[in-house]
């Protein structure tokens, strides 16, 4: 039982710090740039990936003895869609103005490419509490890295720092009085942040296997 | 009749520069990145690309108002293009292997990266939600095409030159490309006043 309890704990991690979707693996790209000018929209667009990578794994992996493997892309295609589809309706629904900005968005993870190769390695070969691990560690690290992103983008790109409670935001400290960096919230800072961010992440991977090396 | 076709020019110019979808909107970016390395493939998938676009941009128009809004049921918008999309990749590339086996050996590898390109998905979305005319869908299409083309090909430019240069070790790859792309949009940005409504 212990086994299995790390086993799940370790498929959990896997998602968030050694395939971390955008910043390892640079897939589903389009939204850590789209939706991260505000820390609110990161993190909502966060959680509805985290929601519906779970969901679709859930579904797949429920499903995988009963799918003809010759007809099972349009499968997983049609399922990914029933979720984005319950998942759109509910953000309009509930968090109207979220919604609004990052609408289109939402309707495009259907469109990700990470999303249809977890459900294609991982939930049509694995029962289904391992699978809701994998989802929940992928779904974690893409929130992980779209919260990192957004909130340097607004730290740095209004020079203030709001944060969602519930449905209102609260206006938490200011980092910069007269003149903020405009450019990080304009699109182009979008990309400028995410190359830097991961340039970051390679710096601290390296110096953490050099220093590996040396306690040899 | 003038005004009509102003209006067609317009979402033309607009589509492609100043909401280009690489640099101001933000899609179809594992593709851009994935592709732009080298001029050959960068040309090949932008021509694969704006045909498949204005295909099934044509279809999808067809069946949301035709088919969707007479049955009311147009929440199910995704669902349904995603399907066309899927569908359309799928005889395109088979047609394009039995009538140019040629064409296919230069083109068939783009076509299916296409369906997991959310630009794809993002053109019939955005037009049914602009509510454009069956023409002025056709016009955004080919217009969306134009500036994806447009981008990869400054960028598979750039790249190739990039190759000899002399980038820090953390940013070598994808970050650089990041601030490099981040550095076109900045001068993407400029287009914004080209039309004034």
């Amino acid at each position: 039982m212990s086994s299995n309890n790390t086993n799940l704990k370790e498929l959990f991690l896997n998602g968030i710090v050694k395939e971390n979707t955008i910043f390892k693996l640079a897939l589903s790209l389009c939204p850590s740039i789209a939706v991260t000018n505000s820390l609110k929209n990161g993190i909502f667009m966060g959680l509805a990936v985290l929601f519906v990578q779970t969901m679709v794994n859930l579904t797949i992996s429920l499903m995988r003895k009963v799918i003809q493997p010759k007809v099972r892309l349009p499968i997983f295609m049609l399922v990914i869609s029933g979720w984005v589809t319950v998942t759109q309706l509910l953000m309009a629904a509930f968090v109207p103005d979220v919604y609004a900005k990052v609408g289109l968005y939402i309707a495009l993870i259907v469109a990700f490419a990470s999303i249809l190769a977890r459900a294609e390695m991982f939930a049509s070969k694995n029962s289904i509490l391992p699978s809701m691990a994998d989802g929940l560690g992928m779904g974690v690290g893409f929130l992980f890295a779209l919260t990192v992103i957004s909130f340097f983008r607004e730290l740095v790109g209004k020079g203030s720092l709001t944060v969602p409670t519930g449905l209102a935001t609260q206006h938490v400290f200011t980092f910069i009085n007269t003149k903020p960096l405009l450019i990080m919230i304009l699109p182009a800072g979008g990309f400028l942040a995410v190359g830097i961010l991961m340039a970051l992440f390679n710096w601290i991977d390296a110096y953490m296997k050099k220093s590996a090396h040396a306690s040899h | 009749m003038s005004s009509e076709f102003a209006k067609l020019l317009e979402i033309i110019i607009s589509a492609s520069l100043i909401n280009n979808f690489v640099f101001t909107r933000f899609l179809g970016l594992c593709i851009f990145f994935g592709v732009s390395k080298k001029m050959e493939t960068a040309v090949g998938m932008s021509i694969t690309f704006t045909a498949v676009m204005m295909i099934s941009a044509a279809i999808s128009w067809v069946i949301f108002n035709m088919v969707l809004v007479p049955l009311e049921i147009t929440f199910l918008e995704i669902i349904v293009f995603i399907g066309i999309i899927a569908g359309l990749v799928q005889v395109s590339d088979t047609i394009m292997r039995k009538v140019s086996p040629g064409l296919y050996y230069k083109l068939g590898i783009y076509l299916a990266l296409i369906s997991t390109n959310c630009i794809i998905l993002a053109v019939p979305l955005i037009s049914v939600g602009e509510k454009y005319s069956f023409v002025q869908t056709l016009a955004f299409g080919f217009g969306s095409g134009l500036g994806f083309a447009l981008a990869l090909i400054i960028m598979a430019s750039i790249r190739e030159k990039l190759e000899l240069a002399d980038v820090p070790a953390p940013f070598k790859g994808l970050p650089m490309a990041f601030i490099i792309t981040g550095l076109i949009a900045l001068a993407f940005t400029g287009f914004s006043g080209l039309i004034t409504l």
